[in-house]
């Protein structure tokens, strides 16, 4: 009978969270102060109604924290920014944490339904982003990805686009630019077995290598449970003679690699992809370890133009670290939004179907500049994915710099 | 096949392997006495890795660069401080979470124990970010040349640091009060009351012993991967735990052994088999030897009385 | 009324509990079709989202407790069975989508197939497995979870009509026109649509009650209890107790192999690392809190379980830390004697069953004497 009571209590105390829970969802009070509360932003929230609710969803928690958390505060900044600078369009930002499950995220994407999203930044990793964008297509609800780079994400889905570079087109990219500019003889690949991000860019580079006659010598992966010692695959590297490894991963790993091959007194070349930026900002991090990496990337921290400087300061000033191309994209899609609901002439007042056809209508025909893309203008075509510059860059003295 | 290749395979698994033992031998020791599976171990061992960190990385601005006294006073004593807070921490997390369940089951200890660990770990995420931060190896980055083979220094620091907390814990229990009070302690809680044993501080100090284990691990390990976030300590916590087991959980030898052999399996298991199935033929591994030896390695096993 | 009410007190206990249980699940149903069905807006997106996933968690939490509660052994691996009746029946299901257009006759035609390989798989896992004791057992069925994991990760299959391609490793899958891939690695799979329901996650629960406590208080059950509660004695008396044992083992894993093709079914997408050691832990904890051999128990822990970290959503960045927080609060509340005897005092007083105190009081004493 004990068990039996405190059973109830716990049922009790669950029913009472969700039916408070679903009060904030009701009264326009509460919710305007929850995005106000995770992105610890200061700029007065408008009243219901004058503004877009955008609504995202990401690892807040969790292992793969370090990427939701990153968008939500680059998207959170822009949107402070915007309400700063005034103007027809506002946003009420909400992000909700998906601990980068499926699962959770369309749970989270429901919570932002009920909250009433009208526009949505979809999910910021891949897998949870597949799940949240069929359910975008069904409701009618616009989405514009930072970084599900997936091209499962936009696949069959008219209304769903993304501000990253596809992962196909990563490896692509970074496969031709290696072949084009002779920086490898022969090419070794590690890969992240159990990430999508990763086998999508591996099995393009692969594809890619292979058509242009790039001499891939060898490839070997890991997983998030051997993600620690990576002798075996460097060891496999250097026995087949590769001067250059290629890395389709993100920077923690890469971070161990470098290390671990310094250790081991190998200096092959290494290429890397857009999830390496970040690995300079890491404390602590051996800058010398990473000298002559190269990667291509969409952004870069230590650029000098304005509007990366005022972003950047920003970010630090705010957080106390250095933002990564998670939250440079998401800063992006919240001004890319901006820009089209200007051009479509959208009002808060309308339904996320209404808005829906708007944005699908005019996303294509926008080209929008912003931190990432080099200066230069993003555009995307119908199916939602992206179109912009990947800048080639290498570390030279603890610094990015560009490689043309 | 080349031998010096496979010597350096085995080299880079008695590497990740002491590792494991040395996590694995905080494990054993707590189940030895308490009986109790503590998974948030290698969460504590996530908090030793962050305050020798940041006790590293705040005191070495005080010393002149490339001095001696810069080499070693922050290292010594950023592990020194993991020690003491984990021990802290230990103690705070047993007086508080598992000792009102000393008469539940063991199960309810075990899921109480993973409250604890999803505690530390979102702790440690709100007050220490997300962001990795990347440690500095105790011992510098260095490696010894033997011959063609090159062992670094963090690998023999943590073999040897390895080697005598196994003797020094080996000794403390079969020797000294406290340590034979310890065994008797394992071997029956009751009975050990009724000789006058104060079981409660017993198991108290076993969890100190142990997490003062972890703040050493935390930094071992962290010098070894140094890629250091709030969830860097499950995925060992977890391999560690088979480790004691493969040794025969509650052996303090048995979690040196099951840790190196572990270690040594997975570095090989990826070299010439898969490295796809890598962590799956560590677990196939160790399903064989249980299968042969129902008791791990080095366990004892207990004739069941009528 | 005083009728019925007399025939309740007469029956058996065993019965009593199954009835309450069963009555409990059918309540439940139907008061959230009739909110479904009268009110707007029905029971709002997020409840609506997690009604089939809450159905997949009870069955699977119900299938563990049929393991760990009855039989006495501690599974940690049974994300594991979920996992390979998610993949094997999603993927049938998807195989018959031209031949069987009928979506729950699919659905039940796959759940049946993903409970029958799960099944399989049990029976073989669980011949190393049950010559195993204790904390032994329960780290050889985290390994097989794991090693499924690792497998599973690496399965690309493909159905054209040239038939079915299977690779490992690598996806060398070529399909013909037409074709379609229906496991993709570590991408997962994608439903090309979700034909799991609340009616059958309902169907699936009430099935596994039905199977459990028919099970229970068969002969069968009393020997299977019996090998938990003293092996040797069990033995003395001529059952076979690894067969039992394999009975319970493989019957459990049937269930969470269809609760697994249920929770598939209901997913845009999922990919074999979402069951993980984390998944079957958090099964764990709903058994556990919901009480060892306790079915109502472990309906009610895994339905508040699955929505309590939803409720937190008002916590924000706080979410997760709360949650520990309840879990390791309740667990103190459940298992404290203090807290116990200061619950119970404050209950009598109240006045109400006191039928049940003792019971339950002596099977907290055969839990800590385990």
């Amino acid at each position: 009978m004990k068990k039996l009571l405190a059973m109830l209590m716990a049922v009790a105390m669950c029913f009472t969270l969700l039916t408070a829970c679903g009060n904030s969802s009701d009264t326009p009070a509460e919710t305007g102060s929850a995005p106000a509360e995770t992105g610890d932003n200061t700029g007065e929230t408008p009243a219901d109604g004058t503004a877009f609710k955008l609504g995202g969803t990401g690892p807040l928690t969790g292992g793969a924290s370090i990427y939701g958390l990153a968008a939500q505060r680059g998207a959170q900044i822009a949107v402070d920014e915007i309400r700063e600078a005034g103007g027809d369009i506002q946003f009420d930002l909400r992000y909700e944490d998906d601990v980068h499950v499926a699962e959770t995220a369309v749970n989270a994407y429901n919570t932002l339904k009920g909250w009433g999203m009208q526009i949505s930044l979809g999910s910021v990793t891949s897998t949870p982003g597949i799940a949240t964008s069929a359910l975008n297509y069904e409701d009618r609800i616009f989405a514009l990805t930072p970084s599900a780079s997936s091209p499962d994400v936009i696949a069959g889905k008219d209304n769903v686009y993304q501000m990253c570079f596809s992962d196909p087109n990563q490896g692509l990219a970074s496969a031709q630019y290696i072949y084009e500019q002779g920086l490898g003889e022969s090419v070794y690949i590690i890969w992240k077995n159990d990430d999508i991000y990763s086998t999508g860019i591996k099995d393009q580079f692969m594809a890619e290598a292979e058509a242009l006659g790039l001499n891939v010598v060898g490839d070997s992966t890991f997983t998030e449970d051997t993600q620690n010692d990576f002798t075996v695959q460097l060891t496999d590297a250097q026995q087949k003679g590769a001067d250059l490894i290629f890395l389709p991963m993100y920077y923690q790993p890469a971070s161990l690699i470098l290390t671990q091959a310094d250790q081991m007194g190998y200096e092959p070349k290494f290429f890397g992809v857009d999830g390496m930026d970040g690995i300079l900002t890491m404390e602590g991090f051996d800058a010398t370890l990473a000298e002559g990496v190269m990667l291509l990337t969409p952004f870069n921290a230590d650029a000098t133009d304005e509007a990366t400087v005022a972003f950047v300061t920003k970010y630090q000033d705010l957080y106390g670290e250095t933002p990564n191309q998670f939250a440079a994209d998401a800063y992006d899609c919240v001004y890319a939004l901006k820009q089209a609901l200007e051009t479509a002439g959208c009002t808060p007042d309308m339904s996320n179907e209404e808005l829906c056809d708007a944005l699908m209508e005019v996303f294509p025909t926008i080209t929008f500049t912003g931190l990432t893309g080099d200066g230069q203008g993003i555009t995307w075509d119908s199916t939602g994915a992206v179109s912009k510059a990947p800048k080639g860059m290498v570390i030279e003295g603890g610094a990015y710099v560009g490689m043309d | 096949m080349d031998i010096t290749v496979i010597l350096d395979y085995l080299i880079r698994g008695l590497s990740l392997g002491s590792v494991y033992a040395i996590i694995a031998l905080g494990y054993t020791m707590v189940y030895g006495i308490a009986k109790m599976l503590n998974f948030a171990h290698g969460d504590v061992i996530m908090v030793g890795g962050y305050i020798c960190f940041f006790s590293m990385s705040g005191l070495s601005s005080h010393f002149e660069e490339g001095s001696v006294a810069a080499m070693v006073v922050p290292a010594v004593a950023g592990t020194l401080a993991a020690m003491v807070v984990c021990t802290v921490l230990g103690v705070t997390i047993e007086r508080l979470a598992y000792k009102p369940l000393r008469q539940a089951s063991s199960l309810a200890v075990l899921i109480t124990a993973i409250g604890v660990s999803y505690f530390l770990q979102n702790a440690a995420l709100l007050l220490w970010s997300a962001n990795p931060k990347v440690f500095t190896p105790v011992v510098g980055r260095g490696s010894l040349q033997v011959g063609p083979l090159s062992i670094s220094y963090v690998t023999l620091l943590t073999i040897a640091v390895c080697i005598v907390i196994m003797i020094a814990l080996t000794t403390f229990t079969s020797r000294g009060k406290m340590g034979k009070a310890m065994r008797a302690v394992s071997e029956d809680k009751g009975a050990a009351q009724l000789m006058g044993i104060n079981v409660n501080a017993t198991i108290s100090l076993t969890f100190a012993i142990g997490s003062a284990l972890a703040g050493i691990a935390g930094v071992l390990f962290m010098s070894a991967y140094p890629t250091l976030t709030p969830t860097t300590g499950s995925m060992p916590g977890i391999k560690a735990f088979t480790a004691a087991v493969f040794g025969g959980i509650g052996s303090i030898p048995g979690a040196l052994l099951g840790g190196l052999l572990l270690g040594i399996i997975e570095i090989f298991a990826g070299a010439y088999i898969s490295t796809q199935l890598q962590n799956a033929i560590v677990f196939a591994v160790l399903i064989v030897v249980l299968v042969v030896r129902p008791a791990g390695l080095l366990g004892k096993t207990i004739r069941e009385k009528v | 009324m005083s009728n019925v009410g007399k025939r309740l007190t007469g029956m058996k206990r065993s019965t009593r509990t199954s009835m309450a249980t069963y009555g409990m699940v059918i309540l439940a149903y139907i008061v959230i079709q009739l909110i479904r069905g009268l009110r707007d807006g029905g029971v709002g997106p997020l409840l609506e989202g997690q009604l089939v996933p809450i159905c997949a968690y009870v069955t699977m939490a119900l299938a563990l407790n049929l393991v760990v509660g009855i039989s006495g052994e501690l599974s940690l691996g049974h994300a594991g069975f979920m996992s390979i009746g998610a993949f094997a029946g999603c993927s049938m299901a998807m195989g018959l989508e031209a031949v069987i257009p009928a979506a729950p006759l699919r659905l039940a035609v796959a759940m049946v197939f993903g409970a029958a390989v799960a099944a399989v798989l049990g029976f073989l896992i669980g011949i190393p497995v049950l010559r195993l004791n204790g904390d032994y057992l329960a780290i050889v069925t985290l390994a097989f979870g794991e090693i499924i994991k690792g497998v599973v990760t690496n399965i690309y299959l493909g159905l054209d009509s040239a038939g079915l391609h299977f690779s490992f490793l690598t996806n060398g899958n070529e399909l013909l026109d037409g074709g379609k891939e229906l496991i993709k690695g570590p991408v997962g799979v994608m439903n090309s649509e979700r034909i799991s329901t609340f009616t059958a996650g309902f169907i699936l629960v009430m099935i596994a009650l039905i199977v459990i406590f028919n099970l229970v208080n068969s002969r069968t059950g009393r020997a299977i209890m019996a090998a938990r509660d003293n092996r040797i004695a069990a033995e003395s008396v001529g059952i076979s107790v690894t067969k039992y044992k394999m009975i319970a083992f493989a019957t459990s894993a049937a269930l969470a192999g269809a609760a697994g093709t249920l929770y598939g079914c209901s997913q845009v997408t999922f990919v074999a690392t979402k069951f993980d050691f984390n998944t079957s832990i958090l099964i764990l904890v709903f058994v556990v809190l919901g009480g060892l051999g306790n079915m109502w128990g472990s309906v009610i822990a895994a339905a508040a379980l699955t929505i309590l970290p939803e409720a937190l959503r008002q916590f924000q960045d706080y979410r997760m830390l709360v949650y520990a927080i309840v879990l390791i609060l309740v667990m103190l509340a459940t298992n404290n004697p203090t807290l116990q005897s200061f619950f119970a005092r404050l209950f009598r007083r109240g006045g109400d069953d006191d039928d049940a105190a003792p019971r339950k009081g002596k099977l907290s004493r055969k839990e800590a004497a385990r």
